[in-house]
């Protein structure tokens, strides 16, 4: 057996492939759903908490700054350990895909916090005053003036974050979340052949590759117009 | 333009539009305005004029609060601004600010920039907010640039919108902090032309800016300040031929060379 061979026989596999591809496809579906509202609920969440910041109230901020630090420090694995193996013991049993998404959400929230938090601040103080001197209130100025400009402004580390927190879905798999590379590695343990690994790679690929390109997309179609 | 003042009733003496009094501001320890009486009476427009560093932008941006006075107080038409439990946003929309570096909103377009507060702050509804902006615009000669973007308009034109989204709020007074300073010299004619119309128009406005020859040509009193003190308050003719202090003439003789 040639060398080709012999890692055709173990990536590309085609019997194996073939047999594995259905419960693959579905985990397909699990990750793309979590993925979209991990996304949705992190960023919404997030950008909510650095528009509280914006008020300083003294106590409030320390609150978002502590959650922030301790959720951008701590590996989500540990944390998504802890919910799924810890948190019943005190009475709290949530599923699999809730843990996932509960962790992961509250991660990218606290990375899009900082990262909205920073383009609040980079936005020139002579917006706050030109909108505050028409009679505009400090949320209305928020709203309206300055969350727009900052969140254009970071819209390259922000999809960076997503992406990257979005491909912690797998994760998952260690808590048995069905997701691709659960089914993957299940594949891989009842074939004893690691085409299925090579798959969930493809998946992957096709499946975030897109989000890459369209994030591209997104910070063309924002820049400012001149 | 009567729709400019909109609080205009006939007959009766009316207070003066802004009214400042025995304002101090300090910053920390520093000192930067120090006793300032002022008076800007209806109609009228009075220029500022001062080295750099002698309060002139600061006692601007205590007439609508930008800046909190350290003590003393301002009168809008009889209305004291600094009172306990006024309403500071429904006190700016009757004051007018134009900056010195414009600050347009640049995810907006000229149209937008103007009807922003129109539709947020008088809560109008589209149409009529569209049609007073277009009547702002038309106003400033930029009617054709609505669907322009800041990023897309000279220094000049920026000025202008910015002009045009303080008065569609129709104000009682309009503050003009250095509009032309960040201009460049073939652009500061535009701008000047806009507030030359704006004074036909008998909208009362204070202005800070550097440019002498504008001042003398339009300006209804001319007030000249140094350390945070007003050293000299009169009429163009007086101020730029006789002035009474000393320092004003070091500063005109500096200013002509």
């Amino acid at each position: 057996m040639s060398a080709w061979d012999r890692f055709a026989e173990t990536f590309l596999n085609g019997e194996v492939l073939a047999r594995y591809l259905p419960s693959i496809l579905g985990g397909v579906w699990v990750t793309v759903e979590l993925s979209l509202l991990i996304v949705v609920a992190g960023i919404l969440l997030g950008t909510a908490l650095a528009c509280l910041r914006a008020y300083r109230i003294a106590p409030l901020s320390l609150l978002i700054v502590v959650f922030a630090d301790v959720f951008r420090s701590l590996p989500p694995l540990v944390l998504i350990l802890m919910g799924y193996f810890g948190l019943p013991n005190v009475g709290f049993t949530l599923s699999a895909f809730a843990v996932l998404f509960v962790i992961l959400t509250l991660t990218l929230a606290a990375f899009t916090e900082e990262i909205v938090w920073a383009g609040i601040t980079a936005t020139p103080k002579g917006q706050w005053e030109a909108a505050r001197s028409t009679g505009m209130g400090f949320s209305q100025t928020l709203v309206w003036v300055v969350l727009p400009q900052a969140v254009r402004m970071v819209i390259p580390p922000l999809t960076n974050r997503a992406i990257a927190i979005t491909k912690m879905t797998a994760l998952g798999s260690v808590i048995g979340v069905p997701d691709i590379l659960n089914q993957a590695t299940t594949a891989q343990s009842f074939s004893g052949n690691a085409s299925p690994l090579l798959l969930a790679s493809a998946l992957y690929v096709l499946l975030f590759l897109p989000l890459v390109i369209a994030s591209r997309r997104l910070e063309a179609r924002f820049a400012w117009r001149t | 333009m009567s729709e400019m003042n909109a609080t205009d009733r006939v007959g009766g003496t009316k207070p003066p539009t802004l009214q400042l009094s025995g304002l101090h501001k300090s910053f920390g320890t520093v000192e930067v305005l120090r006793e300032i009486d002022l008076t800007v009476e209806r109609g009228q427009m009075v220029f500022v004029l001062g080295r750099s560093g002698s309060g002139k932008s600061t006692m601007l941006r205590c007439c609508n609060r930008l800046e909190e006075p350290s003590a003393g107080s301002i009168f809008l038409e009889g209305q004291d601004i600094c009172a306990r439990g006024v309403d500071l946003d429904k006190i700016r929309r009757r004051i007018g600010m134009v900056f010195q570096s414009f600050n347009l909103y640049p995810h907006l377009d000229a149209r937008r920039n103007v009807t922003l507060a129109l539709r947020k702050v008088l809560k109008l509804g589209r149409d009529e907010a569209d049609e007073r902006a277009t009547s702002a615009l038309d106003r400033v000669g930029l009617a054709n640039r609505a669907d322009h973007y800041p990023g897309q308009l000279s220094g000049g034109q920026q000025q202008r919108v910015a002009i045009a989204r303080a008065i569609a709020l129709q104000p009682v007074v309009m503050l003009f902090d250095e509009p032309t300073s960040a201009l460049d010299p073939e652009l500061v004619g535009e701008v000047i032309a806009v507030m030359r119309e704006l004074k036909d128009l008998h909208m009362t406005m204070l202005v800070v800016s550097h440019e002498m020859a504008f001042a003398r040509e339009a300006a209804d009193r001319v007030v000249f300040m140094a350390d945070g003190r007003i050293v000299e308050d009169a009429p163009p003719e007086q101020f730029f031929t006789q002035p009474s202090e000393e320092s004003t003439r070091a500063f005109l003789a500096r200013y002509s060379a």
